[in-house]
């Protein structure tokens, strides 16, 4: 453990340097959205690889968020970071009422369900709806963030406020995993016809896990909205949610540093590659199968799945 | 009324290729209950490969309209089949033992991998189809004037999905193909070889969507490398309004979304047509979990 903590300390300490160490706004823009990502995928993390509902809509609980923010700070002159609970609270009020009905479906209905509530919510801001978004130029002119009297608007400004929130989203979710919620959910995903033997309500869980998710994605569409200063329809296409998924699912379903490290390679590595632009996607969508076939449950996979395995090939001798 | 009588069958017509493309969808499930993402993208294949031979081979003017285009059709078939083929053997067999989820992924890696190959080989760009590759002679039924194309679309169609109906019915194959989609393990014990029937089930289905790739092709006359999501959404939408692993359903299903999404663009709005197919979805699923002709199947314990 020890080992870890001192990994951990380099990294911060390296990661709170970067902005004076290189003060290339390029490559702060870049970490920016990997800490954008990371929040994301955190978000879905904690519904995909905790609950094990497979969610391939969550663009639309980010987009929820970010007009909400976008719309209410344009019309009513609020600053935008003081709409982050706002914003939350809205992605979460829509995810209740859109998952309600639907979360005790069986995996891959799920699936195909939160892709039509994706597409649905995307078609929906196209067309304008209620005269609010824009169509599909969508919202722009979103004024700039301020702390302190001080406006955020060059990278390494947004790269502090960012990645704040990401280390927030970090020990929040980190405390989840420890509580009692969390403990209940690993179980239901394990086995749920046991977890519910065991007097576990799991359509009550599974339902506040999926709200969880689109709190903080909606929290993750205003630091979005604050930082392009514009939403439109495109930023939330299908393709987003199944980057955020495979951020997810490549990194460690389950793991924190697991999705850290996936939005590090799915975001930050295809900039590396930017003279094969047309060819990424290519190499993306390969990695996708080769990772399956190789290493299927992600890169740093999480350590407390040894447990289960241990009591369930040792039988008794827990 | 005989505008409704257009889009009834404007919507049968389009359904028809829902129906198609479902069909591959419903038939990948019914066995390995996997969802084929990569399928939108093997009718994408069959759009653009119907092109290029259409462009290479000259058919409709050596053998006629429709004997050009039956040719075309069956050529193309059998190209994206063996693609079909050789997509089940390096993305999905490796992983007929692991968790649903990892199959689920590596079939979305698949389906970005297939697209933007797609793009890179063909370009981004709408590619048009020749006009008039089908004379275009208008029929007229209960005063109702409509294209041919609209009616041989549909007429394919059926005749298509007929045939795959009697087959997985009435031959040992489909008798081993029903037999592997209920209990692949006890179809094994009763020497039934499964790795042939999920092989042939990745011949049969993409042949059928690379029909319909074909097929919008001439009728829409503009292809381009990204037609198969959406197409392959609905497609497998269908297939769960009408229960999937059922082949009945995945028409009766194709043939419905088509005709309310005629119905929802023509009475309600044009831009809502793709929201409208999604709305059915989710409201026939809370209604029916299984889809309309799905049977009651106990979850797994």
């Amino acid at each position: 453990m020890n080992r870890n903590v001192f990994i951990t300390s380099v990294l911060l300490a390296f990661f709170a340097c970067f902005p004076v160490l290189f003060s290339n706004p390029y490559w702060i823009g870049v970490l920016n959205d990997i800490w954008l990502y990371a929040i994301l995928g955190l978000s879905l993390n904690w519904v995909v690889g905790h609950t094990g509902l497979f969610n391939l809509g969550h663009a639309a609980y980010y987009a929820v968020g970010a007009y909400t923010a976008a719309i209410i700070s344009t019309h009513f002159n609020i600053p935008i970071l003081w709409l982050i609970p706002v914003a939350g609270f809205t992605a979460g009020l829509f995810a209740l009422v859109v998952a309600r009905p639907i979360i005790h479906l069986r995996g891959d209905y799920l699936a195909i369900v939160t892709i039509g509530v994706g597409e649905i919510v995307r078609i929906a801001l196209e067309n304008d709806i209620f005269g609010i978004t824009g169509g599909s130029n969508g919202i722009f002119g979103i004024p700039r963030p301020e702390i302190f009297d001080m406006r955020i608007r060059r990278p390494w400004q947004f790269y502090y406020l960012i990645g704040g929130f990401l280390l927030i989203t970090i020990w929040f979710f980190y405390r989840l995993e420890q509580s009692r919620f969390g403990r209940a959910l690993n179980y239901i995903k394990e086995d749920e016809t046991a977890a519910e033997g065991s007097g576990i309500n799991t359509a009550w869980y599974k339902l506040a896990a999926f709200v969880i998710g689109a709190v903080w994605a909606g929290m993750a569409g205003t630091l979005f909205a604050a930082k392009m200063s514009t939403v439109s329809p495109g930023s939330f296409v299908f393709w987003e949610s199944v980057l955020i998924f495979a951020i997810v699912i490549l990194g460690g379903a389950g793991s924190i540093p697991g999705v850290i490290l996936g939005a590090f390679l799915l975001v930050g590595l295809p900039e590396f590659f930017r003279n094969f632009a047309d060819a990424r996607m290519l190499f993306f969508g390969a990695a996708m199968v080769l990772m399956m076939i190789f290493r299927s449950r992600g890169l740093l996979p999480p350590l407390t799945r040894k447990y289960a395995g241990v009591s369930r090939a040792g039988g008794g001798d827990a | 009324m005989e505008f409704f009588l257009q889009q009834l069958f404007n919507g049968l017509a389009v359904g028809g290729i829902y129906a198609l493309v479902a069909l591959g969808y419903t038939m990948v499930y019914g066995v390995m209950k996997l969802m084929n993402f990569a399928h939108g993208e093997l009718f994408t294949m069959g759009a653009f490969l119907g092109l290029s031979f259409l462009g290479i081979f000259a058919f409709t003017e050596s053998l006629g309209p429709f004997g050009g285009v039956l040719v075309l059709i069956l050529l193309v078939m059998a190209m994206v089949a063996l693609m079909g083929v050789l997509l089940e053997r390096v993305a999905y067999r490796p992983l007929r033992s692991s968790p649903r989820l990892s199959a689920i992924v590596s079939a979305l890696g698949a389906s970005i991998f297939l697209q933007n190959a797609i793009m890179l080989i063909y370009g981004a760009r709408f590619q048009v189809y020749p006009h008039g590759i089908l004379p275009n002679i208008p029929l007229s039924f209960f005063g109702v004037e409509i294209p041919l194309l609209r009616v041989l679309l549909l007429l394919v169609s059926l005749v298509m999905m007929a045939g795959l109906y009697f087959f997985v019915q009435k031959t040992q194959i489909g008798t081993a193909i029903r037999a592997a989609a209920i209990d692949q393990d006890a179809a094994r014990l009763m020497g039934i070889n499964v790795d042939r029937v999920i092989q042939i089930v990745f011949i049969i289905g993409p042949a059928l969507g690379a029909a319909a790739g074909v097929m919008v092709g001439i009728y829409y006359g503009q292809i381009n490398f990204t037609m198969g999501w959406i197409f392959g959404l609905k497609a497998f939408t269908a297939a769960i309004i009408g229960g999937i692993g059922n082949i009945p359903g995945a028409m009766l299903g194709g043939l419905l979304l088509g005709v309310l999404e005629a119905m929802g663009a023509a009475y309600i709005s044009t831009a809502w047509k793709d929201a409208i197919a999604f709305a059915v979805l989710i409201l026939i699923l809370l209604v029916r979990p299984r889809g309309i002709l799905g049977e009651r199947v106990a979850d797994k314990l």
